[in-house]
């Protein structure tokens, strides 16, 4: 099975992707375009490569332009760290990622799953409606939700912070499409077989598109992760921010040294760029699965 | 049991998609319809969180239309979509087409440039915001000064501060567009580009001629994911600018913030919803409008 998964999925994502061997430039054109994109590269990625370096040093240092700190210090992270908040903060802001992830990945793949493989009465009207949804911009909808969230005593809570993202649209129309490469005779066989339809989903059907689960869960992961009006909104004690919102009420305090605000910026930005340095073949190829299927 | 053992195969299908679906139908009932009716709702009515809600019929549209910040911050809006989107379709399109004709560390130049993508755009905004800072503190100042260059006003200044708020906008969306362009240019066939090599066709004609019309589908989606984008721009206006949310003067004030503060600061709610309605009507349009520009032609 797994077999056939992988040569119906190639097309849109490895075949697009690959690249071909590493080879030296040959001509005087080839080694100035190699040049030219390495100098663009580096540019793209000096503010955050700044953002560590200034985490690291002393704050006398913090001012000059030299790139590499003189002496190396970890100073600004246990100053950080020790006042506490960005301990709540992080652990908040994983909590409610790892969540809404888990949670918008099941449901988006069960409805996706649903409208792609049943025949039943209402369904165009049901894909229809959520793929609507997609044109509702976030920031109509955060004014009715503060409002929800007060009558029912959600605001300050994880709950509150969670609901709106439990399920997305984009995910479920993406599921969609990547279940269209599932074949039929599979289901019918497991059917056959005597697997009820909850079984035939998820033991059938969900190892097919393992490749789309990871990269709806990176995209919503990520989403979460960076999110910033909704929690921005709901929360209002410190010890419910998330990372985003907690960072910029910590960079608003007056007297506030650049330096740790650095610390707090590479504090909330580290964790996903060692998630992307290690799965980034992986990371790249879903941004491309979902940007040309969504 | 017995009842479900009863129904035809169509009848079980039927019976098993609608519970499938029972919980998300609620979901997007509540959590997104119901909602989307509400602000609507809302927008017709005055309202500020504590008294009632009294109707007002078309007053907060009237009263907005008439808002001279309403249209500060329209324009504003505007000009982050217009010089952001061209910018960055332009900056990603030109990477793209020459990291495609690059083998040599192909891969590593690929991740340089996506990088930016998975990081968080408040932590980015605090970063950004350092480096405009005047001497002695902030980088860019202190670099032009060791070039003897006068110092420029980024933050202050009503004419620099946008562009300056827009540009690690631009920055932290161009890795995506990139991976996007790669990916639609290596979809184009090769033998295109083999039957133009064998007519002695120059780059710049196969450029123009084959790669950018066969590129459109792509072009259409970045386009219009990016103007969105812009349309709702707000972290990184409201992190550079905490001091004076979308200052100087409002000069880097959109819509969003509007909204925000309307909603959270002044507590009008009924003003806030109709500019949420208004959001929502010019994303729609220029959505609607792109699409329909670049398909057709």
């Amino acid at each position: 099975m797994a077999a056939i998964d992988d040569t119906r999925i190639k097309p849109s994502s490895e075949v697009l992707l690959k690249s071909g061997p590493s080879r030296p430039p040959r001509n005087m054109g080839q080694v100035l375009r190699f040049l030219l994109l390495f100098a663009g590269g580096i540019l793209m990625v000096m503010p955050i490569a700044f953002m560590i370096s200034t985490s690291l040093k002393w704050p006398h240092e913090v001012y000059n332009l030299n790139f590499i700190p003189e002496e190396p210090t970890l100073e600004n992270y246990t100053y950080v760290l020790e006042d506490g908040r960005f301990y709540w903060w992080f652990l908040n802001s994983i909590i409610i990622a790892v969540i809404t992830t888990v949670c918008s990945v099941f449901f988006d793949s069960l409805v996706g799953y649903t409208l792609c493989k049943f025949r039943f009465p209402g369904r165009y009207l049901v894909f229809i409606a959520i793929l609507s949804t997609l044109m509702i911009p976030t920031e109509m909808l955060v004014i009715p939700w503060y409002l929800m969230s007060q009558q029912f005593g959600w605001l300050d809570t994880y709950w509150g912070i969670m609901f709106p993202g439990l399920m997305t649209a984009f995910g479920t129309f993406l599921m969609k499409q990547f279940f269209e490469t599932v074949p039929d005779d599979f289901i019918e066989a497991a059917r056959i077989d005597g697997l009820n339809e909850l079984q035939i989903w998820w033991t059938v059907a969900m190892p097919l598109v393992r490749p789309a689960l990871a990269a709806l869960a990176i995209f919503v992961f990520l989403g979460n992760w960076t999110a910033f009006i909704w929690p921005l909104i709901v929360t209002n004690s410190v010890e419910m921010y998330t990372l985003p919102v907690g960072l910029s009420s910590f960079g608003d305090e007056a007297d506030v040294a650049w330096e740790l605000i650095m610390t707090g910026a590479a504090i909330s930005t580290i964790p996903t760029l060692i998630v992307f340095l290690i799965f980034q073949r992986f990371i790249i190829r879903g941004v491309v699965m979902a940007g040309l299927k969504g | 049991m017995k009842l479900y053992r009863d129904l035809t195969i169509r009848q079980k299908q039927i019976a098993w998609a609608w519970a499938f679906l029972a919980i998300p139908v609620l979901f997007y009932g509540i959590i997104r319809f119901y909602p989307t009716g509400n602000a609507i709702l809302i927008s017709f009515q005055d309202w500020n969180l504590l008294g009632a809600r009294t109707w007002t019929g078309l007053e907060n549209y009237e009263k907005l239309f008439a808002d001279p910040v309403f249209w500060k911050v329209f324009r504003n809006t505007f000009v982050y979509l217009l010089l952001g989107t061209p910018i960055s379709l332009v900056i990603s399109f030109v990477i793209a087409y020459h990291l495609d004709k690059t083998r040599f560390l192909h891969g590593f130049l690929r991740m340089l440039y996506f990088l930016p993508f998975m990081t968080s755009a408040v932590a980015m905004a605090w970063v950004w915001r350092w480096f405009y800072q005047p001497v002695p503190i902030g980088l860019f100042n202190n670099f032009l000064a060791s070039l003897g260059i006068a110092q420029i006003n980024f933050l202050n200044s009503t004419t620099n501060a946008l562009p300056s708020i827009l540009a690690p906008a631009v920055w932290a969306g161009l890795g995506f567009q990139i991976i996007i362009f790669m990916a639609g240019l290596r979809a184009i066939p090769r033998s295109y580009y083999e039957a133009a090599r064998i007519d002695g066709v120059s780059s710049w004609t196969v450029l123009w001629e084959i790669t950018l019309p066969l590129l459109k589908p792509t072009i259409v989606f970045i386009v219009v994911f990016s103007s969105i984008g812009f349309l709702r721009i707000f972290d990184h206006v409201y992190n550079m600018t905490t001091q004076n949310p979308g200052g100087p003067l409002n000069s880097t004030k959109p819509l969003v913030l509007m909204i925000y503060e309307t909603a959270f600061s002044s507590f009008d709610m009924g003003y806030a919803a109709a500019q949420t309605v208004v959001l929502f009507l010019i994303l729609l349009a220029v959505s609607l409008l792109q699409l329909r520009i670049l398909r057709d032609r």
